[in-house]
This record gives C-alpha cells, structure tokens and sequence, in this order.
C-alpha cells in the first residue's frame, strides 16, 4: 500500500459559512496502480489531489505515503504534479523547465543534461528545446509540464485534470503517450478529470465521488485489456453505468447552483 | 519579403516625419518674415547652427589626438555630464528600491513596517529636496545623485512590491512541488516572475531621473544640459536655449529607446510584449 488515505475530511470556511469539502474519505493505492478521481466539479476531487500534494492539508484524518504517516504534509518532489494550466515557468526554455527540478536535486551537470536530453527526445521535444513555453502549443505544453514531473523519479504522479484544456485528438493522443509512460516507468498515477471516457481509457480504478460533501460514492475496477477500444461493448456498458452514478451527483451540482442564484 | 519590410518601414518613416517637417517650415516662414522678434524665437535654422556651434570644438584643430579634439566640444561635454549623473543617480536609487521591495513585496510584516513611510514620502515630488540637498550635500555632484536618486527610488520600489505581489500562485506551487527552497524560490521563481514589473518600474525611474537631472544642474552645479539652457538665457541665446532643449529631447529618447530594447531581451519570454 503506497498511499493511505484515513478519515479524511476537509472544511473551507467561506463567507455564507462552512463547506463541507471533503467528508471521511478512507483510500488505499497500491503501488503502480492507474486511479481516476471522477465526479461533478465541486465533488472535492481537486480539494483530495491537493491534500496529497501537500499543499492544503486535510482538517482531520491523514495521508500516508509509503509508510510514513506524515508523508504528505508538505509538497515534495516524490509526488510529482501535473496541473491544468501547465504551470510550465514561462521565462524558462523548455529544456531549463525540464532540468529545474534536477538542479535542486544537486545532480551533476552531466547527468542533468543526459537526463534532460533523454527525456527531451522521449517527448519529440529536441528541436524545441530553446524554446518558450509561450511559443509551444498546449500540447507540447502538457508534455513539458510531464517531462518536468518524470525528471523528479518520483514514484508519484498527480494529475489535476491535465488534458482539460487540449482539444480532443490532441488529448487522445496524450493520453496514449501517458499510458506508455506508466507502463515504461510503472508510475503510481492519480488523475483527476471530469470526463467518463477518459477516466475509462485510462485508470485501472475508477473513484466516483458524490457532490458536496465529497464522499467516495463508487470505486470501480476496470479489468479492460489495453490499449482500450472505446467503441467496443464492454468500454460502453462501463461508461453508461458510470454516467448514471456522475450524473445523480451533476444533477445535485447543478440544483445547488440553481439555489444559489 | 525583406523587400517589402523595408518600403513598410519606409512608408512609416515618411509618415513619421511629415509633422515635424511641416512645422519646421512653418517656423522658419514666420521667422523669415519678421513676424517675431528672433530673440524671443529664432528660426530654426539659426538654432541649427547654433547646434552645430555647440557640438564643435570652438578652436581649430591643431596637434594631438583628432579624436580627442573632437570630443572636446562643449556639448559633449554637458551631455556626458547629465548622462553620467543620470546612470548614477539611477542606480543608486534602484539599487536600493530593489532589495526593499523584493523584501516587503515577500513579508507582509516587513511591508506593514515600512508601507507608512513609504506612503507619506512618496508623493514629495524630487524637486521639493532641492534645499534639503543643498544643504546637505553643498553644491556639485552629491546633491544631484541625491535628488535623481529620490526621482528613480520609489517607481522602481512601488514596482517591485506590486511585482512579487502580484506572482502567479500556480508558479510557487509547481516549484514548491518541484522541491525548491525558499532561497531557490526567490531567484529562480519570484524574481524573474516579477521582472516585467520591476523593469516597468526601472522605465519610469529612468525617465523620472531625466526630468530632476535637468532641474537639479539649474540649481546645483555648473555644467551639464540644465545648467547650460539656464546660462544661455541669461546671455539671451534663445537659439542655444532651443538647441540644448532639442539635445534634451533626444538624449531622453535614446535612453527611452535603450531602455525599451533592453525590456524586450530580457522578457522575450514574456507573453504580448509591447514592441514598440
């Protein structure tokens, strides 16, 4: 068991009051394994992935890492992020972007730069490697931000809906490049997305969570053979039943929303 | 392609130029014409040869150094002079700015300490130092950079402050992730996240340093542009009061132009840089 989650709960105060954002969530992982946080916007997936990354602890309960107990009590590069927005740092070139974190790290320069190097050609990012993030499309982006994260060696990859922003091909055939890193590097992978499709694409377990207070409503383990057929039976059984349980909780999401007009 | 760059460039240039000449020629009729009294407003081309006058050595060439004989014109001189105490003044002021707004841009307690003062000394304009200076520094040099210094310090701090205030929260979480310490966080990630501010502030401090140089050598020493143009209408050389201004006027532009380039290698990153 890589990372235990145990009782977790976390409250917000904001001005109409208190928000229940997280509520008793009890989550094992295992080592290498693929999990998709998939629900509503509000149903506190991002609220988890940020407790884990350390960067808003949870109000009660803890978060184990590898046997430590403490182990997510501050961000750390063992639990590599990946965000939405890239979060690439802008006045860096691609390859300073990527060699960031191994400058922390104090490696050599020589190993940096193999390392950087590897990594570059691994994501057809060479011939852009003096370039600006500004100058790169979302896509390669996306990728940058990843090779950022895989410089680290961390055993941990935390994504925040990283293809939200991509158009659909473009995030298929990330998505494909993602399942090839996970399986080259047997990362332990926590995404989070709103999209049934591509958390069935993806994950090996699928974690449903319920609106507002986030509660673990479903976890599903997807025994589909790789690469996956979205087009086939099984992917289709898998994905209507899913879309029933997201959209009980999309319909309370959007009740509360109606309210609060 | 180039081809067509330049007769683009071309065009703007004449478009450019279409106003300023028109004037000139507009000053120069009425001059020709006796309808001013050319000591109140000579023609311009009298204030060019004036110019011209003023950048030349005022003896022949004789022996030694060309060059050195060519430099020794009293313009040179006086350009070098403000020039050199606006870089000075500059830097003293923004070199000071700088670690104090990085500082209270970073800590809230160092900004409430010392955002008062700040407050209440900001809105003093340079200008209203010129007595303290004199009486601190005498005359010369010391009261010049002290008064450019005040001009340049406070946009170069308020820009700063407003620039490490003002950095994306999503760059300190994926440098935090990335394992960066504070020390790291600060040079490699508030720095250069808060330098399109700090060099916007740096602008504003060059021009504001340009204006109380002029201000400060028409009061506080004896050579320099702002002294000269103050000379000359005590001989009532309204032509070499107009040149000077001119010299004014294009020595700012440079520094300006110098400035701007300056902003657009170092932020080449930046995203929708003004190119101008």
């Amino acid at each position: 068991m890589l990372i235990h989650i145990e009782h977790v709960h976390k409250r917000f105060t904001v001005p109409e009051g208190e928000v229940i954002a997280l509520n008793d969530i009890n989550l094992s992982i295992d080592a290498g394994e693929f999990v998709c946080l998939l629900g509503p916007s509000g149903c506190g997936k991002s609220t988890l992935l940020n407790a884990i990354a350390g960067f808003s602890p949870p109000s009660a309960g803890t978060i184990g890492i590898d046997g430590r107990i403490d182990g997510a009590k501050a961000p750390g590069p063992d639990r590599g992020m990946v965000f939405q927005e890239y979060a690439l740092f802008p006045w860096m070139t691609v390859a300073q972007n990527i060699r960031f974190g191994l400058e922390i790290k104090k490696l050599s320069a020589k190993e940096a730069d193999e390392k950087v190097i590897s990594l570059l050609r691994k994501f057809n990012l060479y011939e852009f490697r003096d370039r600006f993030p500004k100058d790169l499309s979302g896509g390669m982006r996306q990728r940058v931000a990843i090779a950022r994260v895989l410089a680290l060696d961390s055993p941990i990859m935390l994504m925040d809906e990283p293809f939200g922003a991509l158009d659909a091909l473009t995030r298929r055939t990330l998505q494909d490049e993602l399942l090839r890193i996970w399986d080259e590097f047997r990362k332990t992978i926590i995404f989070v997305t709103h999209s049934i499709e591509e958390s069935i694409y993806l994950a090996d377990r699928v974690i449903v969570m319920t609106y507002r207070p986030g509660t673990v409503k479903r976890d599903v383990r997807l025994s589909l053979p790789r690469p996956r057929d979205t087009t086939s039976a099984e992917f289709n059984a898998l994905k209507r039943e899913l879309t029933e349980s997201v959209m009980e909780e999309q319909m309370r999401f959007a009740k509360t929303e109606l309210a609060s007009i | 392609m180039a081809l067509r760059i330049t007769s683009i460039d071309i065009a703007a240039l004449a478009r450019g130029v279409v106003i300023p000449v028109v004037v000139l020629i507009l000053w120069q009729i009425t001059a020709m014409k006796g309808w001013v009294n050319p000591q109140i407003l000579p023609a311009p081309s009298q204030v060019a040869t004036k110019w011209w006058e003023y950048l030349m050595p005022t003896s022949p060439f004789t022996e030694g150094s060309y060059w050195a004989w060519l430099i020794s014109g009293e313009l040179l001189h006086d350009a070098y002079a403000s020039l050199y105490r606006v870089v000075g003044g500059f830097l003293i002021g923004a070199l000071l700015a700088l670690p104090l707004g990085l500082l209270m841009g970073t800590s809230e307690s160092i900004y409430k300490l010392f955002d008062p003062l700040v407050q209440v000394l900001r809105p003093i304009p340079p200008i209203a130092y010129i007595p303290l200076a004199i009486l601190w520094f005498g005359l010369g040099n010391p009261p010049a950079f002290f008064l450019i210094s005040i001009g340049a310090f406070f946009p170069v701090l308020m820009n700063t402050i407003a620039g490490v205030r003002n950095v994306d929260g999503i760059y300190l979480r994926a440098a935090r992730n990335l394992g960066a310490d504070r020390l790291t966080m600060f040079r490699r990630v508030i720095m250069p996240a808060a330098m399109p501010y700090i060099l916007a502030g740096m602008r504003i401090g060059v021009g504001t340093a340009f204006i109380v140089v002029i201000v400060a050598e028409m009061i506080a020493v004896n050579n320099g542009l702002g002294y000269r143009i103050l000379e000359a209408r005590e001989y009532m050389w309204s032509d070499k009061i107009i040149a000077g201004m001119f010299t004014i006027g294009f020595l700012g532009l440079g520094i300006d132009i110098g400035m701007n380039s300056l902003n657009n290698h170092l932020l080449r990153w930046h995203r929708g840089i003004d190119q101008s």
